[in-house]
């Protein structure tokens, strides 16, 4: 393992050791290794194609459910290797909760978008279903704009509020880790202010990891930045240090926008 | 200049040309709809729903026997139909994709969907009406819901591909079971276009001839017992539309009406459900 990508991060969620990933002969991954501290924002950024996007699907196994994709090496969540066949898949991603880049809000009221994941793994009576919806919608700071609402359809809502109902959902089953993908991306720069402040609230409560193409989002909201550029890690440290003083030239290069 | 006024006559051919051929469209459709308005209007009474099928050559009567035993027919149809060409197209979109099996399933579902219905008729009355012994309301329900299944499986099918790979995904990655993202998360999505196929596919066969006359054939007594034959619209229609008595022929007409009216309806109502729910 090289030094570059071992830096002590203190407790960790998620080990990655020696990862490759192929979308069929294509190497999307090549032996990726780094550590996500828990409680903590790790964010990825590079160009493109680079693999930052791959990575994070690997986390929930979301690559999964596409036929011609796969993932070898390790990576340990729990003392275990979630790419390990017998990992249970709707348990682990009931545990490592995912955003995504468009707002998918289900069809369904905003309620019912809140409760679905909820009831896959807990049984609730009416009143703690209740008291878990108004929890995981003030979490995601949108309880004040639906509360009133809760009958409405999600689709209704506005693209950040959406986005902010998706996060909500992530949070509702109580997981360890959220995956964030690009969740800012679609949005615009208000309701962008309004998940950055969200991000920083969950850390203290969940570990999280954050695919952004916005530079100046990954100095503000995360602890670890990692620079990815063609499928391999280049460089990953305290965020502060890659932004400030970057080990490598290329990420030098590429947050300084000298690249390509 | 001249390119860009060569450019504005060929427009104005396109449109003339697809205006000559929907009107042609239009214009069988009205004929259609005036012939049997002004031939079947002046049947339109309440006798028509409150008195059976009268004998040949006798005055009055309705087509009572038919309605109803169409209705049942078609009600068990629809009951068989619709949960099988659903979950088929469930397993198709969701489950089998590109397998061995789901490829042949789609490969059957296709050429079933072009089958004449009088094979299917026939094929019924093979297996059915021949090995009970008697024309039944049975055998005719499973003839219209051999027809109807394909045309619900495909629309299933296009209509759940149609979901964004994202909002499947995200349902995934809440820890949803796949069968919990298919029947409650995509599926929900596009309900709309669903139950806009399956009342498609109802309409469609409501008005099958072929089928029935090998299976239900008829009865000119009001009967509700599936198990024997039964009255209904289209082989009335076909039976009296021929005959020689001018009672017959005139509550054919209000048959046929009747039908074309039942037809327009569900059409117009599935078209108004889908415009409603993709609203909002």
């Amino acid at each position: 393992m090289s030094d570059k990508n071992s830096i002590h991060v203190g407790e960790v969620a998620l080990q990655v050791r020696n990862l490759d990933f192929f979308y069929g002969d294509f190497q999307g991954l090549k032996k990726v290794n780094l550590d996500i501290a828990r409680h903590k924002v790790t964010a990825f950024i590079g160009p493109s194609g680079c693999g930052k996007s791959t990575l994070l699907r690997t986390f929930n196994r979301m690559y999964d459910l596409y036929p011609g994709q796969r993932a070898e090496g390790e990576i340990l969540f729990q003392g275990r290797n979630l790419l390990d066949k017998k990992q249970d898949l709707n348990l682990l991603r009931a545990k490592i909760g995912m955003v995504f880049q468009k707002p998918t809000p289900f069809p369904m009221t905003i309620y019912e978008n809140i409760a679905f994941g909820v009831r896959l793994y807990e049984r609730l009576n009416r009143s703690d279903m209740d008291e878990r919806v108004e929890w995981a919608l003030k979490k995601a700071a949108l309880w004040g704009e639906v509360k009133d609402k809760l009958q409405q359809n999600g689709l209704s809502l506005s693209g950040g509020q959406q986005q902010r109902l998706c996060i909500a959902r992530a949070v509702s089953v109580k997981p360890e880790v959220v995956l964030l993908d690009e969740p800012t991306s679609a949005l615009d720069p208000l309701s962008t202010a309004k998940v950055e402040e969200l991000i920083d609230e969950l850390k203290n409560e969940y570990t999280i990891a954050i695919v952004t193409h916005n530079m100046q989002q990954a100095a503000r909201i995360s602890d670890y930045t990692a620079y990815m550029y063609l499928g391999e890690m280049v460089e990953f440290g305290i965020t502060d240090q890659i932004f400030i003083k970057p080990a490598r030239k290329e990420t030098e290069d590429y947050i300084t926008g000298r690249f390509g | 200049m001249d390119l860009y006024r060569r450019r504005i006559w060929i427009n104005r051919l396109g449109i003339g040309l697809s205006m000559a051929a929907m009107s042609f469209g239009l214009l069988a459709l009205t004929w259609i709809l005036w012939v049997l308005v002004s031939k079947g209007f002046s049947v339109l009474s309440l006798d028509l729903f409150l008195k059976d099928t009268p004998a040949p050559g006798s005055d009055g009567g309705g087509l009572r026997n038919a309605i109803v035993g169409s209705g049942l027919i078609i009600l068990v149809t629809t009951l068989v139909s619709t949960p099988v060409g659903i979950l088929a197209g469930i397993y198709l979109a969701e489950f089998g994709k590109v397998s061995r099996f789901a490829m042949a399933t789609r490969f059957v579902t296709d050429i079933m969907l072009s089958a004449p219905s009088i094979v299917i008729g026939l094929f019924v009355y093979a297996l059915m009406v021949v090995s009970m012994k008697s024309f039944s309301g049975w055998a005719g329900s499973v003839a219209l819901s051999l027809i109807a299944i394909p045309v619900v499986v495909r629309t299933t099918e296009n209509m759940l591909k149609m979901v964004p790979s994202s909002l499947r995904e995200a349902a995934f990655a809440v820890g949803a079971p796949r069968w919990a993202v298919s029947l409650k998360v995509t599926l929900r999505a596009v309900k709309a276009g669903i139950v806009t196929g399956v009342l498609l596919a109802i309409a469609r066969v409501t008005g099958e001839t072929a089928p029935l006359l090998f299976t239900a054939l008829n009865n000119q007594f009001f009967s509700g017992d599936m198990s024997g034959p039964m009255g209904n619209l289209p082989v009335v229609i076909f039976q009296f539309g021929l005959s020689p008595y001018e009672n017959w022929n005139k509550l054919a007409w209000g048959g046929a009406l009747l039908i074309a009216l039942l037809v327009l309806g569900v059409n117009i109502g599935a078209r108004f459900l889908f415009r409603q729910n993709n609203k909002s």
